[in-house]
């Protein structure tokens, strides 16, 4: 129920909202768990393994266990913390892990034999039977498994990522958070301030209490105002920082859309990456809890939940409330809710010296030692020196000590060190370089230190880069001293709780260290203690001391497990934030792209590129009979296909020709201005890089291409070999592959078709084979090549890209009147294997010069790039798998890339692996299935058959080893 | 990761792609004993503290550098061109 007059929500703005199929309302400004809270709801969740009943437990992000499905549309996203889901206008929400409801769970069966799920249940439980695994455990395991669940169907909702840079990035807007802000942003610093909450303010917004004769939040709504005026000022809400990287940059996630009815075009979620000079880590602290029987029950929060409630949502948490604590700061809790007119039935204090001069009845030396209430706390027993006794109470506020939250700080691998003054773990000096802990996250905990240890620490920010801190009173506020004595467990029979979301409690602990899983990482994976959502937050202190206590060591001795990124559960969807679909990579269309679709050809990938497969005609039932007259055409009339894919480098340079003579293995500084060598480029393994043309078009001015595959690569090694090897030479280059559409043309009437669109007609003896030299197309400067890639009589023509669509169509339009017409990838695979040209399919990486019959190609003249490894034993000889042409005995029988080869007789073991298949096709002109292999010794062995076994497909085909070149292979119609 | 590139500024590593050790600045002349080879080619240090290593800025300038780093710390030292650096032909 709310409380008259309290709170910051709007009471004007009445929301209604839905939780599972009840209709409630709330009020703008609340979250999910203040508006069940308000209508009386405490029951909020299961827990994970026993289904025990559980209401929420905290006020923040790091609730353990009011986790809910949230439902938009088709989007069903589980574990929202009811703590962190603000309320909006229709807003439904369902709990999880529970059936067939809430109220009545089946599953609570689980928590009556809670005395067979003990740490380590699984691992002890289900070894054996061994065939008991896949049948029946597995199966049975993972349909209990799992917090939550997904809906099924495809995440359609928006995210998106962004990049930010600011001089000082402040984490946290407490009170030390606003005053570094205020420090740094006043010394003309960009600063970004990042707040989880909906709201700036931390505590103020909570607690109560004045700074500077004002109470705390007017002060923080002054300093936010003063704050948003500034031009270099940059304030973040709901935006939780999540990790500490390398050199000052900080991952964050900002929930754009997740708290409106309608968001529009917003995201949901928003995925920052912050590059900051300095960070100030102003992350405040979490209250933790004790362990004691049954202390897990609805109406069991931390003390400075409750007070957070009252004072921030005008909720009462219950109808009488009790405070049981070990330290000062429970006691506001009790002053809180006296304020707002709520019972206080009593004050447990753990300590015998605790004061007891207040408005309420306190125990000390004191100790809650049971609770009772199935689906909500009813009473409590409570025991001291005069014994035990029973206090009635629907909400018991804990307090166990207060943990800064140095969570980022341990993301580079920073231990946090204990402090014994507070009983809890501060952060260690210098952790992450430029972040600066300072607060309650660096465990100062009264209103007046943390004030101060802001300034402090932007003055240290502010000196890190260069920049003087302004002159600034601090504030005056609350000094009071934390006097807090350990109390982590009250012993008792029953099962007292640890990690409330994965059900791990002080037993599974002592279990785990008895069972010698003593080191704290051991404890943590064999009960499972810390891994739930919460990521241990309320939890892995409490368990480190239980184990310290277990095993006879201090808590510094027992150390602590690692936090890593990212402090809240963070959405995939999220991080990747447009890398779905098409956002996966860049995609590259030639300037034939439309002319293509328009064509109905199917596009496949080609690196990043997108090229034809085969253009479809009437009539034609598959693709390989579209590709069966591309390649026709080809070899009888005329075909054009875009190759503007290919890499090509411009290189320049006084150096060019002995730049180009280190790169490939054979000589170019021989190539006169108007001709075209084939290349051969090796890695300094020795092995095969890439291959292609390289033209001369005029003294010191070459074209390289490289393949499609291989373009980026080479133009990287280019670079290194230029940079880190011969920096001296006058060589520059460029790549221009952007620049230049080019286009095959290619078969016996290749050069009418060029005839047709050149401004002059070709002179068979100016145009030899390998020939190049710039000509006219139809009034624009382009260049030619005569080069082929089929085998055919063959030309590529080039123009600038802006002429690029124009050309294709015309080319296509007048191969067609000639018979021919576009090929694309598949027949151009055809005609190449037919022609025994290999590809990246047979450059793959593993193969040398000597494997594919180019040793004669690595010049004895010169140096060269790889010519010293490749020249290593075990690099030449009979041992290598050499390319080798492969025909089945039968022709119509298919056989396939990747399948191996093995002598006739041999069984298709490993052991006797002979080789392997690179490259397949049906060959029209041959009219057989060809392929091109790796075969031991292959060159040697033309003409013996090979037993092709292809154990994916299931085929074994026997084959005749052949030369790779299949068709003409004088190479006549090329050159004629 | 931020590296200082000489010629862009400062930049996050995505824009960069590693390579290896600075060894590769260090190729042997023709007709170098096979074991000089093997050296160069395979044979590497795994440091714990600096090491210098070889990173391409593919993503801007297509410098080749040479970055001094600190492997337990993280830090970046130092950010050199390769063509200027010494040990490069």
């Amino acid at each position: 129920m709310r409380i008259a007059g309290k709170g910051l929500i709007d009471r004007t703005a009445p929301l209604n909202f839905r939780f599972d199929g009840v209709g409630y309302s709330g009020f703008k400004g609340d979250t999910l768990a203040s508006a069940l809270l308000a209508n009386g709801v405490r029951l909020m969740g299961r827990s994970f393994k026993y289904h025990r009943p559980r209401g929420v437990l905290t006020a923040g992000s790091e609730e353990p266990n009011a986790m809910v499905e949230v439902l938009e549309g088709a989007q069903q996203t589980p574990n929202v913390r009811a703590t962190v889901q603000e309320l909006y206008e229709g807003l439904a929400a369902q709990s999880q892990n529970r059936w067939p409801s809430l109220r009545y769970d089946a599953l609570a069966v689980n928590d009556l034999m809670a005395p067979f799920f003990s740490a380590g249940f699984y691992y002890k439980t289900f070894m054996w039977p061994r065939v008991f695994w896949e049948r029946l455990y597995e199966p049975m395991i993972r349909r209990a498994a799992g917090l939550g669940s997904l809906s099924g169907k495809h995440d359609e909702g928006l995210y998106e990522k962004a990049f930010a840079f600011c001089d000082v990035l402040v984490i946290g807007s407490g009170p030390a958070g606003l005053m570094a802000a205020l420090t740094a942003a006043r010394a003309g610093a960009d600063v970004i301030l990042a707040e989880e909450d909906s709201r700036m303010g931390g505590r103020l917004l909570a607690d109560t209490g004045e700074i500077d004769g004002q109470p705390g939040l007017q002060w923080a709504t002054g300093v936010l105002a003063e704050l948003a005026a500034m031009p270099n000022v940059r304030l973040m809400t709901r935006t939780t920082v999540t990790g500490a990287y390398d050199h000052g940059t900080y991952s964050a996630l900002e929930r754009v859309g997740l708290h409106m009815a309608a968001p529009g075009a917003r995201p949901r979620e928003c995925f920052w990456r912050i590059v900051a000079g300095q960070a100030i880590l102003a992350a405040g602290a979490l209250e933790r809890g004790i362990a004691f029987a049954d202390n897990d029950r609805p109406g069991i929060m931390t003390a400075s939940a409750v007070r957070a409630y009252a004072n921030r949502w005008g909720v009462a948490p219950g109808k009488t409330v009790t405070v049981f604590a070990n330290n000062d700061s429970a006691r506001r809790t009790a002053d809180d809710m006296v304020a707002a007119g709520i019972k206080v039935a009593a004050v447990i204090d753990s300590r015998a010296d605790a004061s007891v001069d207040a408005d309420y009845r306190v125990y000390r030396d004191a100790q809650v030692v049971g609770t009772h209430g199935r689906l909500g706390l009813e009473w409590i027993a409570v025991r001291d020196k005069s014994g035990e006794r029973r206090i009635e109470t629907d909400c018991l506020a804990i307090s166990g000590g207060w943990n800064p939250t140095l969570h980022l700080t341990c993301h580079m691998n920073g231990r946090p060190v204990w402090s014994p003054e507070i009983a809890a773990f501060v952060p260690q000096p210098g952790a992450v370089p430029g972040l600066t802990p300072c607060g309650a996250a660096a465990g100062v905990f009264s209103t007046a230190g943390c004030l101060q240890d802001g300034q402090r620490a932007a003055a240290t920010a502010l000196q890190a880069l260069g920049r003087t801190a302004p002159d600034l009173a601090a504030p005056k506020a609350e000094d009071g001293a934390y006097a807090i004595s350990p109390l982590w467990v009250v012993d008792g029979v029953k099962r007292a709780w640890l990690d409330f979301s994965n059900d791990v409690t002080v037993k599974d602990v002592r279990l785990a260290a008895q069972e010698n899983f003593a080191s704290v990482e051991h404890m943590k994976r064999y009960t499972t203690q810390g891994m739930a959502p919460d990521q241990g937050k309320n939890s892995n202190v409490g368990a480190l001391a239980v184990l310290a206590d277990a095993t006879g060591r201090g808590i510094p001795e027992t150390g602590t497990t690692t936090f890593r990124p990212p402090y809240v559960p963070t959405s995939i969807a999220a991080i990747g934030a447009g890398g779905r679909a098409e956002g996966f990579a860049p995609q590259r269309f030639t300037t034939s792209h439309d002319a293509s679709i328009a064509r109905g050809a199917p596009m496949i990938e080609a690196g990043l590129w997108y090229r034809p497969s085969y253009f479809p005609r009437p009539g034609e039932a598959n693709w390989r009979e579209s590709c069966d007259r591309e390649v026709r055409y080809v070899r009888e009339r005329v075909g054009v296909c875009d190759v503007s894919t290919l890499g090509k480098i411009d290189v320049q340079g006084k150096d060019a020709a002995a730049f180009l003579d280190f790169v490939y293995t054979n000589t170019f500084s021989t190539l006169k201005p108007g001709r075209v060598r084939y290349g051969l480029m090796l890695r300094e393994d020795g092995l095969v890089m890439d291959d292609g043309t390289t033209a001369c078009l005029a003294e010191n001015h070459y074209l390289m291409t490289t393949t499609t595959a291989a373009a980026g690569l080479v133009m990287r090694h280019l670079d290194f070999v230029h940079q880190a090897l011969r920096p001296h030479w006058d060589v520059r280059f460029i790549s221009v592959t952007e620049q230049w559409a080019q286009f095959a043309v290619a078969g016996p009437r290749a050069r009418d078709l060029l005839n047709s669109v050149l401004d002059e007609r070709l002179k068979p003896e100016d145009w030899p084979f390998m020939a190049c030299g710039p000509v006219s197309v139809s009034g624009v400067a382009g260049r030619l090549f005569r080069i082929s890639f089929s085998g055919e009589h063959a030309y590529e023509v080039a123009v600038p890209a802006r002429y690029g669509a124009a050309l294709f169509r015309d080319l296509v339009s007048r191969a067609e009147t000639m018979g021919g017409g576009a090929y694309g990838m598949e027949a151009l695979n055809v005609l190449r294997i037919e022609k025994g040209l290999i590809t990246h399919a047979e450059i793959h990486g593993r193969t040398t010069a000597f494997d594919i019959g180019a040793e004669k190609m690595v010049s004895a003249k010169k140096d060269c790039i790889g010519k010293a490894a490749a020249a290593r034993p075990g690099m030449v000889g009979p041992e290598r798998e050499q390319l080798v042409g492969l025909r089945p005995i039968d022709p119509d029988r298919p056989i396939g890339a990747g399948a191996h080869l093995f002598r006739k007789t041999d069984p298709a073991k490993r052991e006797h692996d002979q080789g392997y298949v690179t490259s397949v096709c049906w060959s029209p002109m041959v009219d057989s299935y060809l392929g091109l292999a790796f075969l031991k010794d292959g060159r040697a062995r033309h003409g013996e058959m090979v037993r092709l076994v292809d154990h994916l497909r299931k085929a074994e085909v026997m084959c005749e080893v052949v030369d790779p070149v299949f068709f003409d292979p004088e190479g006549g119609r090329a050159r004629g | 990761m931020r590296i200082h590139c000489p010629l862009c500024g400062q930049r996050d590593r995505r824009e960069f792609t590693y390579y290896g050790a600075d060894d590769f600045l260090r190729r042997p002349g023709e007709g170098a004993a096979p074991e000089a080879w093997d050296n160069y080619l395979h044979l590497r240090d795994n440091p714990a503290g600096v090491t210098r290593d070889l990173w391409y800025h593919d993503m801007g300038c297509s410098s080749w550098l040479v970055v001094e780093r600190n492997t337990v710390t993280h830090a970046v030292l130092s950010v050199r061109l390769a063509a200027e650096a010494e040990g490069a032909a």
